[in-house]
Order: structure tokens, then C-alpha cells, then sequence
């Protein structure tokens, strides 16, 4: 490494993978998945190493082998990839077999490291956060959602490619041992606990089914017929007023009939015990391998059911 | 509806359908791609309402390894125009959102299974040592993507609104009921696929302090959010996995956490 390498990329040529790197996954097939988008990405360095057309030829096969990861922390795989063909250019000796090798070496505990960030943590509590700005009538959601996605976005991609650029191999370790498995971690822990608070704020389930009515004692009523007369007759006092709201912060009942709910009852003993035991029962389910989409279609046809017979609303 | 709205909404469409497989820039996603159809479409209002509701349904929807989610982009982009163009309520909005999630689904792995071909026209130009033919081939398959949404959208535009509404009153009141109800529990299926992701043993209880402290509605989400991150940091000092010296013991540095991410995972 120590010598001139007139392979040398220069961070114009980074940054332009960087910018390629972003459709990785445009064309995303069965078979060798994210082959193309990772030639894609790699073609501004290539075209600089390999000028003849052998040369361009087996660069372009080297780099159309199977390849697929979570299209974020590919950036760190190409960073790491990047340095070994400046190498290799240079006329260091790196065979195939060493680059195919970092690459299924990194993409696999990449992905795992990627997807609980990414998709468990940060989506859905940047999504949550926007979308409960949205529905308040809020512009803000959708663009705090778009803006704060893409800055992170961006910034991890260029860095991580970065950081793979120049630390070559050893990064695998650092990424997949440390750094990342902390970070995995902590955004497990915040989005595990951000989840728990969800659940029972947004999953709507009622049960308006009435489980019982109770006639209230007249004497543990709020008396509002004095008030009523006094009004007809045009002698409503503010003392009658202030009189009805001390009885009704005394606790005393202002219906008539007490009606409880089976969802009253529910949220007595416990707030969101519903949505909990949905939410659970789901896990569970998709444990057993039971496919989101069947579940979703065994919710709708529960929901219609559920309210055609007064139980759900 | 005038001719730019027409063109604006398709683009929306096409960027969405190219972000559904990208997964970078997130015009996909319910709350952006609603939100831009409706203003797209001149009801930015029912835009945002709509997009928001979806984005709560969509949060688990994601693509892991090989795995392909239901469709965010069809979804959205779809219900957001019957809502915003065509006059649909919000909540028909959102029933009608998960069955076009599944149309896209199956849509976009039969675009996956015909790049396959794409792939081997790029393998022969790659003997030839050709960049610029790989380039093309790998744009091509993303327009391919692109296009799968923005021609249903173009379709739903173009059919006309008196039949949308009537279809739409035709709709029982019992179903559309039923539809709403069911609205609010498929929330929890999302929930629920990100925790079937993230969850372990040790995590189950950041969940169960989330689900008693959700009680208290004085606490918003960015205060929930404060009181998240500090947890987090606090596990993340005090958790002994983490803590084994960082004098470089070997046994901490490469296999180990490795393989328990992966099994986790």
C-alpha cells in the first residue's frame, strides 16, 4: 500500500459509487438478486482500473456473481471492495476467490445487522412519530418522515463506504463484532419499548357490547331539576351553577342508568389489555408461520363478524 | 381534473413504483406517497388523513433477505387517488389498501422472476465488456418498476368517477362497518412483525415498561422517545454482554456476538 498508485480513486469516484450505490437494488431478480445493482455501483471505479476490453470484461463478470444484503449496508461491503480492486489494479496479487470472498462474508451478518435498525427501529418509530403528526392534521409528519429518512439515510451510506475504504478487511470485525452489535442493541431496546407504547395507543378496539345497566339511587345523583325550574322561571343563580359542579366533582353519578361496557370493564382492569392480547396473539401466530396477509384477511373477517353481532364497534 | 394534476399524479405513481424496490428515498411509503397524490390531486387534506392511517398499518411491511412484503406503493398510491381524486372515504381508503397491497405483491415478484432474464442479457454484454449495456439493462429494470405502479395508476384515473361512487354505494353498510373495525386491529399486525423480528427474552421487558407507562397520555411520543433512548443507553452501559473489558479479550471480538445476532435474528 505503501507505493503510488495511479488506480487511486479519488473521492469524486466515491462519491459517484456512493450515488450508484442508491439503486442497488433497481434490478432486484430471483436469481442473483442485487448482481446488477452491485456492478452498477462499482462501474465509476472499474472504468478508471481496467481500460482494455478483457480487462472490462472480467471485472464486470468478477463483480455479476450473487450478491444481496440489506441495500444499506452494502455501502460498507463496496467501501471494503473498492480498496482490494485499487490493489489488485495496482498489481497487487488478489484472485477472484479473495474479493467473491469478502463479499459473501460481509453481506450475510450485515443484513442481520441492518434489518432490526433500519426496518424494526428506525421506520417505524420516525413512521409512527410522522404519522401521529399526519393525523393530527399536522404537514410536518410527512416531512419530518421524508427529511429526517434521508439524512440519516445518506450520511450512513456515504460514511459506512467510507469507513469500509479505508480500513479494508478489518472492518468485518469492527462492524459485525462491536460498533454494530451495540448499535443493534440499543435501537432493539428503543424500538422494543417505543412498540409497547404503541400498541395500546393506536390499535383500536372497542367493545361496546353492554354487559350491565344499574338504575342509580336518586340520592346519589346530581339533582339538576332545581336548576332546570330556576332557569324557566329566570332565576338561574351562579351559586345553583356553582352548586351542580361541586356535586358533580363529588362523584356523584349524572345519568340515570349506569351503563357498563365490556369495554369499561376491560379498561378498569387494565388499559390496552385488548390490543395487548391481539398483538400478542399476531406474534404468536407468525411463529407458527402463519403469513401477515392470512392474518390480516382473518382480522377483517373477525372485525365484520364481531360487528354485524353488536360485540365489536 | 386538468392535465398537469394527470402527469404529476402518474409521476408520483412511477416514483413510488420505483421505490418500492429501491427501499432509499421512501416515496413508497403510505404517509409521502398519499400526501404528494393528494396534492397531486387538489385534497392535500384527505391526502395526509389517509396517509397517515396507512403508515400505522405499514410500519412491519418490510423486504428481509429473499422475503417480499406486501406492496406499500400500490397500496398507497391507489387508495390515495379512489380517496383524493375519486371522493372514497378515508376508512374505504384503508380497506380498499389491503387487498391492492397483495396486487402489488404478487405484481413486483413477477417483475423479480422476469429480471432474471435482464440478468442474463447483462451477463452477454458483460463478455463484451460493455458498461454502458449493463448500465442500460439495470436503468431498464428499474423503469420496468416504476412502471408496474404508475400504469394502475393511470388506469384508476382514467375510469370514471360516476362508476367509482356507484361501486362504492353499492358497498353494504354492514361490510363497510366491519371493514373500519377490522381497520383498527390490522394495526397490530404490523406491530407485531417488528417484534417477531426484534424480539428476545431480555427485550420482552422494554416492551412490557412501554405497554404500563402508554397509560399515562401526559407522557407525548418524543417525551416516550426520550425516556426510550435513555433506557437504551443504560442497557447498553450496564448490560454485561457489553462490558467484558476492552482490553481486546478474544473471545468478545468476532464469532460469538455474531452468531447470537443471527440467531436472534
Amino acid at each position: 500500500m505503501a507505493e503510488e498508485n495511479k488506480y487511486k480513486l479519488s473521492k469524486k469516484d466515491r462519491l459517484n459509487v456512493f450515488w450508484r450505490s442508491q439503486f442497488l437494488q433497481a434490478s432486484w431478480n430471483f436469481e442473483r438478486m442485487q448482481n446488477i445493482g452491485w456492478a452498477y455501483a462499482m462501474i465509476p471505479a472499474l472504468k478508471k482500473m481496467y481500460t482494455t476490453k478483457e480487462d472490462r470484461s472480467l471485472a464486470l463478470k468478477r463483480h455479476l456473481e450473487f450478491f444481496n444484503t440489506h441495500p444499506y449496508l452494502a455501502a460498507p461491503v463496496l467501501g471494503v471492495t473498492l480498496t482490494l480492486e485499487e490493489q489488485r489494479a495496482g498489481g497487487k496479487e488478489i484472485d477472484n476467490a479473495a474479493i467473491q470472498g469478502v463479499k459473501i462474508g460481509m453481506m450475510g451478518p450485515l443484513a442481520g445487522v441492518g434489518d432490526p435498525i433500519f426496518w424494526g427501529t428506525l421506520r417505524p418509530v420516525l413512521g409512527a412519530f410522522a404519522a401521529s403528526l399526519a393525523l393530527s392534521g399536522s404537514w410536518l409528519g410527512p416531512i419530518i418522515f421524508f427529511v429526517a429518512w434521508n439524512i440519516i439515510r445518506m450520511a450512513f451510506l456515504w460514511y459506512t463506504q467510507e469507513l469500509g475504504y479505508v480500513q479494508g478487511s478489518n472492518i468485518t470485525q469492527n462492524l459485525a463484532g462491536g460498533l454494530m452489535q451495540k448499535l443493534t442493541q440499543g435501537a432493539s431496546v428503543l424500538g422494543m419499548f417505543i412498540l409497547g407504547v404503541l400498541v395500546p395507543r393506536w390499535t383500536n378496539i372497542n367493545f361496546p357490547m353492554v354487559i350491565s345497566r344499574v338504575e342509580n339511587d336518586p340520592s346519589e345523583m346530581v339533582n339538576f331539576q332545581p336548576a332546570v325550574d330556576a332557569a324557566n322561571e329566570g332565576g338561574l343563580s351562579v351559586d345553583m351553577l356553582r352548586g351542580l359542579v361541586q356535586e358533580v366533582q363529588s362523584g356523584l353519578a349524572i345519568e340515570p342508568v349506569e351503563v357498563t361496557t365490556l369495554q369499561n370493564t376491560l379498561d378498569e382492569l387494565l388499559p390496552g389489555i385488548a390490543p395487548l392480547i391481539l398483538t400478542l396473539a399476531c406474534v404468536w401466530l407468525l411463529r407458527k408461520k402463519v403469513s401477515p396477509i392470512t392474518i390480516i384477511a382473518a382480522l377483517f373477517v373477525l372485525g365484520t363478524i364481531g360487528y354485524v353481532l353488536g360485540i365489536l364497534g | 381534473m386538468d392535465f398537469i394534476s394527470i402527469i404529476l399524479v402518474v409521476f408520483v405513481a412511477f416514483l413510488a413504483g420505483m421505490e418500492g424496490i429501491l427501499d432509499q428515498f421512501q416515496f413508497h411509503q403510505p404517509i409521502v406517497a398519499c400526501t404528494l397524490i393528494g396534492l397531486a390531486t387538489g385534497n392535500p387534506t384527505e391526502g395526509l388523513m389517509l396517509g397517515g392511517s396507512l403508515q400505522l398499518i405499514a410500519l412491519g411491511w418490510m423486504n428481509i433477505g429473499a422475503a417480499v412484503a406486501p406492496d406499500a406503493a400500490l397500496a398507497s398510491v391507489a387508495s390515495a387517488i379512489l380517496v383524493t381524486y375519486h371522493g372514497a372515504g378515508v376508512s374505504e381508503g384503508i380497506a380498499l389498501a389491503i387487498p391492492l397491497a397483495i396486487a402489488g405483491q404478487v405484481l413486483t415478484i413477477f417483475i423479480r422472476t422476469l429480471t432474471v432474464g435482464i440478468a442474463h442479457a447483462a451477463d452477454r454484454k458483460a463478455t463484451e465488456g460493455s458498461f454502458r449495456a449493463v448500465e442500460f439493462y439495470h436503468i431498464g429494470a428499474l423503469m420496468i418498476q416504476g412502471l408496474r405502479i404508475a400504469i394502475p395508476a393511470a388506469i384508476i384515473l382514467a375510469v370514471s368517477p360516476v362508476v367509482v361512487t356507484d361501486a362504492l354505494n353499492a358497498i353494504p353498510e354492514w361490510l363497510t362497518g366491519g371493514l373500519a373495525v377490522a381497520g383498527g386491529m390490522i394495526v397490530a399486525v404490523g406491530y407485531a412483525m417488528v417484534i417477531n423480528m426484534m424480539a428476545t427474552a431480555k427485550l420482552w421487558l422494554f416492551f412490557a415498561l412501554g405497554f404500563a407507562l402508554s397509560a399515562i397520555g401526559e407522557l407525548n411520543l418524543i417525551a416516550m422517545g426520550i425516556i426510550g433512548v435513555v433506557l437504551a443507553l443504560l442497557y447498553l452501559q450496564f448490560a454485561p454482554e457489553f462490558n467484558q473489558g476492552g482490553g481486546g479479550g478474544g473471545n468478545s471480538s468476532n464469532g460469538d456476538p455474531l452468531d447470537d445476532i443471527l440467531n436472534d435474528y
